[in-house]
């Protein structure tokens, strides 16, 4: 299959809208199911059983996060004894030099700061983002996928992607407007 | 919307439906971006001046402040602490309900919250910043305000981590960014909704950048999802450790009044309170000038209403505790800062806060009241009213009265008090007004999938 049009566009995927979450959700199964793994289905809200429906496993980021949690604990409490009890030990009014007790609203405030970082920022490193270019863009009608438009994109890396084959496939399982994404 | 409708959504049978109109997912977000893609409404560019002008008053009062030292503030030899630490309270206090609606009743399945979340959270943040004034101006020598901060030094000397004052700086800076970055990620899917509308270059750059390439793909929603499903739970416990730690800034000293361990609860119930009677004053505007009462619509105003019926009661109860304790403790003093408070010489402040704080909230048993915007809208300004009156009895009567008589003078504020806590209105409204023009002031994502169009039947859509 020639993926190279005579301008120099290289096709990227394709791109199929459906009427409603509904039949998105259906689509996407159908798509696994035909053994396309390279595909994507967008919403403008993220829609109930649509994991299963891809065959997606569970985010490992609650891994990253509560890594992250544990790191933010144990340095806050590193900090508090270490600056307490070692660097500059004070007496007041007669407590132990490591009152684990008082140090615990510290630990647990950075505990969740780390945390907090670890969510978005390991949210946005697992989706690859920041990522302003990507072939789905190359569609105009794309932008309705953040308003009120359901769409699957294939891609073209996937082993079973034809560019023909693949739109009658779009179409059968009730794709609209089936798009051929291209661009340098 | 039918029942089975309905019970997919989680709705109780007989609730009114969360959204009314008709609402189709783009109607949605016509409605809530048109907000800031119309005209400025002439409305907005009065209250911005307003705001603005309220700003100038507090950016003039802290450079005299700064200039002259705290000496201009009425604070004097018992009362160390004055307006200061009472607007600082309350403020965070305003910032709980917009982190109660986000984290909590997120995870309560409260899908109610969608509509006014973003709203709220906004809020959060913008009652964070006033009250981080507060406790940075009020050390007087504002520019070596990083001591209280564990950062090495020439002097090689730390902070003391067994001073509530320094967990403040912890808990309060934590629940910024914990609020910030969780009000950011839910910007994320409807920055990328305006981006994509966007008509001129400068705002599809802008928005292009802020919405970091969000495609809406169901590959990046699964982590989206959980990301804001784990900041929800890390922002839960906030809710309670926020107020708790700032109520220990009281209850870890021995004055009479203060020392209490009724305070954490009490306080964190009280800024519950104050924080929805907030969102309502805002709400109310809001939803009029913008013409969203199809997607704020009376039925959300009455769950919030019953929130505060609860907290404002929870409230009254910890009063008659305090007075009960006071009693049954057999402490003189504590007896006699009690009788002080409620017969004393701010008895005049005491009186003002049982009648906003306990019998304002008890209104709201009746349907007809919790439905009324008119009476809704002044109950929740006499509700905020209330509740730094609650701080003010909390502060000034303990300290001005203390053990000694001889010690004992009265508190009254000078012209820099008040001007400061005028002006910190001003950072308010003009951080909200810039919010409401600039960004979605509704979570569009989110109230779309409570619309009955975005239910999958079970199973999949096998039936």
């Amino acid at each position: 299959m020639e993926v190279v049009m005579s301008n120099q566009m290289k096709i990227q995927g394709l791109l199929a809208q459906f009427d409603s979450p509904a039949v998105l959700m259906e689509a996407a199964r159908k798509t696994g199911e035909a053994g396309y793994r390279k595909f994507d289905c967008h919403s403008p809200f993220p829609i109930h059983g649509m994991d299963r429906a891809m065959g997606l496993k569970r985010s490992p980021l609650g891994w990253i996060i509560g890594l992250a949690a544990l790191i933010g604990t144990s340095g806050a409490l590193a900090l508090q004894w270490w600056t307490s009890t070692i660097d500059y030990p004070l007496v007041i009014s007669g407590k132990p030099f490591f009152s684990y007790q008082a140090y615990v609203p510290v630990t647990f405030a950075l505990g969740v700061v780390f945390s907090a970082f670890a969510a978005l920022i390991g949210m946005l490193a697992i989706n690859g983002l920041p990522r302003f270019h990507h072939p789905v863009f190359y569609s105009d009608n794309f932008v309705r996928a953040t308003d009120d438009g359901f769409f699957i994109s294939l891609e073209a890396a996937d082993p079973k992607f034809h560019i023909e084959q693949s739109r009658i496939f779009l179409e059968s399982i009730g794709g609209k407007n089936v798009e051929v994404l291209s661009g340098e | 919307m039918d029942t089975i409708a309905r019970n997919a959504a989680g709705l109780p049978e007989h609730d009114p439906p969360l959204i009314t109109g008709h609402q189709t997912f783009r109607s949605i977000t016509d409605k809530i971006s048109g907000i800031v893609e119309r005209r400025t409404p002439r409305v907005w560019f009065l209250a911005m001046g307003a705001a603005l002008s309220l700003l100038m008053v507090l950016l003039g009062s802290i450079g005299y402040l700064v200039y002259e030292g705290i000496g201009i503030w009425g604070l004097n030899n018992p009362v160390g602490w004055g307006w200061a630490i009472i607007n600082f309270v309350w403020w965070v206090g305003i910032g709980h309900a917009g982190t109660l609606i986000s984290a909590i009743l997120f995870l309560l399945r409260q899908r109610w919250r969608t509509s006014i979340n973003r709203f709220a959270e906004a809020m959060t943040l913008f009652a964070i910043s006033c009250a981080l004034i507060f406790p940075a101006i009020h050390v007087g020598r504002i520019w070596v305000v990083y001591w209280m901060f564990p950062l090495p030094n020439q002097m090689n000397m730390w902070p003391n981590f067994r001073s509530p004052l320094l967990w403040d700086v912890f808990a309060v800076s934590t629940y910024f960014i914990a609020s910030l970055l969780f009000w950011y990620t839910g910007l994320i899917p409807d920055l990328a909704t305006f981006r994509d509308r966007a008509k001129n270059k400068i705002k599809k750059i802008i928005f292009g950048i802020l919405a970091v390439g969000w495609r809406g793909g169901n590959r990046q929603w699964r982590h989206y999802e959980l990301a804001y499903l784990i900041l929800a739970g890390i922002s839960t416990p906030l809710v309670l450790s926020v107020h708790s730690v700032v109520s220990t800034d009281f209850a870890v000293s021995i004055l009479p009044g203060w020392h209490t361990t009724l305070f954490p609860p009490y306080f964190v119930a009280g800024a519950i309170f104050s924080g929805f009677a907030m969102v309502i004053t805002l709400t109310i505007i809001a939803r009029k000038i913008f013409h969203l009462e199809d997607i704020i619509t009376l039925n959300h105003l009455e769950k919030m209403t019953k929130v505060i019926l609860l907290t404002g009661t929870m409230v009254g109860y910890a009063y008659s505790m305090e007075f009960f304790i006071a009693w049954y403790s057999g402490n003189i003093y504590e007896q006699f800062v009690f009788m002080n408070r409620a017969f004393g010489q701010y008895a005049w402040a005491y009186w003002i806060m049982i009648t906003c704080n306990v019998l304002v909230p008890q209104l709201f048993w009746f349907k007809k009241l919790r439905t009324s915007i008119p009476v809704l809208f002044i109950a929740s300004i006499l509700i905020n009213v209330g509740m730094w009156f609650e701080r003010f009895v909390i502060v000034v009567t303990s300290l001005a009265r203390d053990f000694l008589p001889a010690n004992w003078d009265y508190y009254s504020p000078t012209i820099w008090d008040i001007s400061i806590f005028v002006g910190s209105f001003g950072l308010f409204f003009t951080l909200f007004l810039l919010f409401i023009r600039f960004l979605p002031m509704i979570s569009m994502a989110e109230v779309k999938t409570v619309l009955p169009e975005a239910e999958v039947p079970h199973g999949g859509g096998h039936e």
